[in-house]
């Protein structure tokens, strides 16, 4: 018979009173679990998802002397009929050292065209990785499938008075309308989008590219390294990050992870009151049992250390159980959280650490002041009979 | 073996002090069996638990072995009441979730003894109270003469020099009370000091001495 015994036998012969206190720190813990489960998933989906959305680093030649602006981002100064960047060059960008950071490159020619009496700047894009890239756009009709095909912007299409399964005619060759794009309120509205080999033989421009639009993966690879090492890729190029796209989507991931910690203190602290609340109940209904304790010569530390031991133990359990329990809600739940179906579950070792290192430092801490407090009960009143 | 002198405890109540004890004074030898009697709140209670070290008294002084028990510093009185004291409660404060072995193995919980030692002792002192075959039983298990033997021997399993009982048959029958009190005697016999408080005046049949107390002074006995 030693302390740890008296802790074991209390919590081993009243499983009702021991069930609740496990179960209260829990629901504490596998409600963490799942939340900061979830948070990780849903993150990492979250940032795939924005990371596909828009180009957030552009590729343009260095050397230029006009203005010109895309899609509301400024470019520099760069000259139509001048400098373009190789198009063999573009193989170069997949082989930086955080390739696989990169998940679409969208390059593009552009240059002016003649639609009958009218002149409109002509986009030459790969459609694979411009739709990915933009998936906002909504299209009236079908996406251009092969090189005879075009894309119109909206207002483009209302001042060449075509729609969708028309024929238009760009520099004397014959194309058909696969689409429109609905408004998009960019100067993509403005534009006609064609397969990037026919607008470049269109323009005169074969194997050259006016400017490649790169959309990276931020997660776990800084935007700015990226950048230098495409730069270091093609010297002859100038690459810069789209600093507002970035910082708009740290900011937003950010938020979202603010939120979940947030709720899941509210929830830790909820857990801990449990675990607080029950233990001093406990020690209250344990009075007399202390009394005992203390009149047969039971130090104060004697007392705690039994009680501590047993929120320990307690807090032990509950951390496992916990995180088991918060990982299968979290492989419930994350179907219907996550939009993509792509959400994988994010198992962690931290998490599973974590959470029995929470439970253990909330029970602990929980109990600290009904151990204090029942090992400085009174032994006289403790016993009554006394 | 105890020495008293002038021992006062006063309880304060809001605006109210109670006297409990007023000036006590007392000698009792080793080896003596002591009873201690009283009505309801004339002080027999009180003057057990100062005798225990759990209630510092107001004034006076109580010597036990030699030592001035409350001149003790913090957790040393707890370690003098291990070494020195033995209880025995009224309602006979088992722990329910410990068997009868388990409970009385509980003052050698925080002991420097073996596994075995502690058991071989706690099996002894069940032995003998006559609890032996009952060793792995619940208190909830046990009828109340059989739990009032448990709380016996585990008064008695460090043999302690002094064993202090408070009303140790107020909850038992007859004869069961009989039973118990011819324990105490014996025990007593074997050499160990006993103080018991009790109203019952059957049981004083069983002491070397009855002390009796009114209004927290003594008036019989001292």
């Amino acid at each position: 018979m030693k302390l740890h015994n008296i802790a074991l036998n209390n919590l081993r012969r009243r499983k009702a009173k021991m069930a609740f206190l496990t179960i209260g720190l829990t629901v504490g813990i596998a409600t963490i679990v799942t939340l900061v489960t979830l948070t990780r998933s849903m993150s990492g989906d979250i940032e795939r998802k924005m990371d596909e959305f828009g180009a957030n680093i552009l590729i343009t030649p260095r050397s230029s002397d006009l203005a010109m602006s895309y899609g509301g981002i400024s470019l520099g100064g760069i000259s139509f009929d001048q400098q373009e960047i190789r198009e063999a060059d573009l193989a170069l960008i997949r082989t930086i050292e955080n390739h696989r950071n990169i998940s679409a490159v969208s390059p593009k020619v552009l240059g002016g065209v003649k639609a009958g009496e009218r002149e409109v700047l002509l986009v030459g894009v790969d459609f694979d990785s411009e739709l990915r890239m933009k998936q906002w756009w909504q299209i009236f009709g079908a996406a251009p499938a092969g090189d005879g095909e075009v894309l119109l912007g909206s207002d483009a299409a209302s001042a060449l008075e075509v729609m969708a399964g028309d024929a238009v005619v760009l520099n004397g060759a014959p194309f058909k309308v696969a689409g429109v794009l609905a408004p998009t309120g960019s100067q993509d509205d403005a534009l006609i989008f064609a397969p990037l080999n026919k607008a470049q033989a269109l323009l005169g421009k074969e194997g050259k590219i006016t400017l490649v639009e790169v959309a990276a993966l931020c997660s776990g690879c800084p935007i700015g390294d990226m950048v230098v090492q495409i730069a270091e890729k093609l010297p002859a190029a100038k690459v810069s990050a789209i600093q507002q796209v970035v910082e708009s989507r740290l900011h937003a991931l950010d938020q979202f992870r603010r939120f979940a910690l947030g709720v899941a203190a509210v929830v830790v602290f909820i857990g801990a009151l449990i675990v607080f609340v029950t233990m001093m109940g406990s020690v209250n209904e344990r009075t007399t049992e202390i009394g005992v304790f203390r009149a047969i010569g039971f130090r104060q530390s004697h007392i705690m250390r039994i009680i501590l031991l047993e929120a320990l133990l307690v807090s032990l359990l509950a951390g496992l159980l916990g995180y088991a329990s918060g990982m299968g809600a979290a492989k419930l739940v994350l179907p219907f959280m996550a939009e993509s179906k792509d959400a994988v579950l994010a198992w962690d070792a931290t998490v599973a650490g974590g959470a029995i290192a929470l439970a253990l430092l909330v029970g602990v801490l929980a109990s600290l002041y009904p151990a204090r407090h029942a090992s400085r009960l009174d032994p006289t009143e403790a016993l009554r009979a006394l | 073996m105890i020495k008293i002198a002038k021992l006062t405890k006063h309880y304060v109540s809001g605006e109210e002090t109670v006297a409990a004890l007023r000036g006590i004074d007392l000698d009792i030898e080793p080896g003596e069996f002591v009873s201690i009697m009283g009505q309801s709140g004339s002080g027999k209670s009180t003057l057990l638990s100062v005798l225990g070290g759990m209630n510092h008294p107001t004034a006076g002084e109580v010597e036990m072995a030699g030592v001035r028990l409350y001149a003790l510093p913090g957790e040393k009185l707890a370690d003098f009441r291990a070494q020195n004291l033995g209880f025995v409660f009224q309602s006979f404060h088992l722990i329910p979730y410990l068997t009868a072995l388990e409970n009385v193995m509980l003052p050698l919980a925080i002991a420097s003894l073996s596994r075995n030692a502690k058991r071989e002792a706690a099996r002894g002192a069940l032995e003998r109270v006559g609890l032996g075959a009952k060793y792995d039983r619940l208190p909830n298990q046990l009828s109340g003469g059989e739990q009032e033997r448990v709380a016996i021997a585990r008064a008695i399993v460090n043999q302690p020099r002094i064993i202090l009982a408070d009303e140790p048959t107020g909850n038992l029958d007859s004869k069961t009370s009989d039973e118990v009190m011819a324990l105490f005697r014996e025990l007593n016999d074997g050499g160990q000091t006993v103080v018991m408080v009790t109203h019952n005046p059957d049981n004083c049949r069983y002491a070397d001495r009855t002390i009796v107390l009114r209004d927290g002074r003594v008036v019989a006995g001292s």
